[in-house]
């Protein structure tokens, strides 16, 4: 079975190199004759695109090394900021302080919803805002109260530098309170296989990141997808940003043009995302 | 003349390390030195972390880290008392030996391996046998520890059980002793520094691992007051919090995390050199 899968897996892989090779060649084609490396750090709801198109460069023209890092938009902002990376992702536009210290270019390549998430196993698939600012804040602590299990809720919440946690914190909860029980976790992957593991926890994602290991909470009647996110009826939105010091320049430039192409932004509708120009 | 440069050669790697030791001190305590100064440094260590009403005390992290460390050693010892005196006592054969060599092997195994494992076994294990909470607690993170720290416990026992003069070991077989006897009268009285040493070591082992803590320990900001509560060690803190802003008073805690490291290990070295040094002179 296993094994199967890998071999489906291998064969799509293929296929997607294929396909990118010959239909969409003309997308990739700045690559072409270029060397060196591009070092990417920072927001992980951006890691899934960035890895895609990475790939596809790498495949593409073998002489480019790309590495990606995650570390959250604080740390992306930062590294981008101090040199240390080309690309600096982050969740959340940069503040005016950021961008001025660093002269930052931003370049905003796509809408991204923030979709508060609990286990499948969860029968408690709807909150209203104030239940959720009450959640957070621990002053619900039980899936009782909400229809749910005679369980106590596991909270988990990211770190500051999150900029995933910047907009849910601005957003959902209104700057409220967090509760100093809450579980901290690094990433939005980390988010997502806490949460699918552990059937009375809630916590935020990417809604890139939503798939069937986890269920979407309908806040106040809307569900948090891609549909909902693009018309504007899903509120919890923010755009993802690659940022550069200064304006970008040689392959950081080719790289942030792709994620424009036809070809980039179909890569970013396929991971979740709305692309925007 | 060779002799001599390579004498000079290791003289000055000697202080090129040991300075280096002293500088990293120095640096932490420079940038430390705004919260020094304020004489907030000793307020930082009682007060409770909640950067939205600026405070940024340290003290639930330090708590974490005692009770998630010390239950960890605490957890390793009777484990590794055990397997030490199986390896090199109770049993000589074949078995010992394989022993021996699947815990060499287990010293080299990455943490992180410790932390992912413990996050998808462990994790849901616990949250499902004590019926709350979610699994990510001082309980997990500690016996996690406890197999991260044992191996190297294990193999530091058996060293000093194994220096246990000979001669001794001949007299008990000559008394009729059994092994069990040859145990707990010779052997273990007689590496009481090396057991001591063994274990302040692995405790400050324990204290500064950072990556099972920050996987499986729920990194919450609270002191915890029960082995099924969240916590977040301090070197979980480091991790977390160096990603913010430089100039943030919530950046600069870090150095107070650093430090209170810092001066706990060199406490730690102090305290094995202290018990090589009284094994030392009751052998003369």
């Amino acid at each position: 079975m296993r094994k199967k899968v890998f071999a489906g897996g291998l064969a799509l892989i293929s296929l997607f190199i294929f396909v990118g090779a010959t239909v969409y060649a003309g997308d990739l084609d700045a690559f072409k004759g270029e060397r060196g490396a591009i070092k990417i750090a920072g927001g992980t709801a951006h890691i899934p695109v960035m890895k895609e198109a990475a790939k596809r460069i790498m495949t593409f023209n073998p002489d480019i090394q790309i590495s990606i890092a995650g570390g959250g938009s604080g740390v992306g902002i930062k590294q981008v900021g101090d040199g240390l990376v080309d690309i600096g992702n982050s969740g959340r536009k940069p503040t005016d302080d950021e961008i001025a210290r660093y002269d930052l270019k931003m370049f905003k390549w796509a809408v991204d919803g923030v979709g508060i998430v609990v286990n499948p196993r969860n029968p408690v698939k709807s909150l209203t805002k104030s239940q959720l600012m009450d959640i957070f804040a621990g002053k619900i602590n039980s899936w009782k109260t909400l229809g749910g299990a005679d369980k106590e809720i596991n909270l988990y919440t990211r770190d500051k530098s999150s900029g995933t946690r910047a907009v849910f914190w601005k957003m959902a909860l209104s700057k409220g309170e967090v509760s100093p029980k809450a579980n901290f976790v690094v990433s939005n992957g980390a988010m997502k296989s806490v949460v699918s593991n552990d059937p009375y926890g809630i916590g935020y994602v990417s809604v890139g990141y939503i798939d069937s290991t986890v269920a979407p909470v309908t806040l106040d009647g809307v569900v948090p997808t891609l549909d909902t996110v693009k018309t504007g009826t899903y509120k919890i939105a923010r755009g993802l940003y690659s940022n550069t010091k200064g304006d970008p320049t040689g392959l950081t430039k080719d790289f942030i043009d792709y994620l424009y192409t036809p070809e980039g932004q179909k890569i970013i509708a396929s991971k979740g995302f709305i692309p925007v120009k | 003349m060779l002799g001599k440069i390579t004498e000079r050669l290791f003289f000055i790697c000697a202080t090129i390390s040991a300075t280096i030791t002293v500088l990293i001190f120095g640096f932490m305590v420079f940038l430390g030195l705004p919260l020094i100064k304020g004489g907030q440094f000793f307020h930082l260590l009682t007060q409770p972390w909640l950067p939205d009403h600026n405070l940024y005390g340290i003290y639930p992290m330090v708590m974490g880290t005692v009770f998630i460390a010390s239950l960890g050693v605490v957890l390793a010892f009777p484990l590794s008392i055990g397997c030490a005196s199986l390896i090199s006592v109770i049993d000589g054969g074949i078995f010992s030996r394989i022993l021996r060599r699947v815990v060499q092997m287990m010293t080299g195994i990455p943490t992180v391996i410790y932390g992912f494992v413990g996050l998808f076994l462990l994790v849901p294990f616990v949250r499902e046998l004590f019926m709350g909470g979610s699994g990510m607690c001082v309980l997990s993170a500690s016996i996690m520890l406890a197999i991260l720290v044992a191996p190297t416990m294990i193999l530091f026992f058996v060293d000093s059980f194994e220096s246990v003069p000979k001669s001794y070991m001949q007299a008990v077989d000559s008394l009729g002793g059994s092994k069990v006897q040859k145990l707990i009268y010779i052997v273990i009285p007689g590496s009481w520094s090396g057991i001591m040493t063994g274990l302040v070591l692995s405790l400050g082992r324990a204290f500064g691992d950072t990556l099972i803590a920050l996987m499986i320990a729920g990194n919450a900001v609270q002191a915890p007051s029960s082995l099924l509560d969240s916590a977040r060690t301090l070197t979980a803190h480091i991790a977390l919090v160096i990603a913010s802003d430089y100039e943030s008073l919530e950046f600069k805690s870090i150095f107070a995390c650093g430090i209170v490291l810092y001066v706990f290990t060199t406490l730690l070295v102090v305290l094995v050199r202290s018990f090589g040094y009284a094994s030392r002179r009751n052998n003369e």
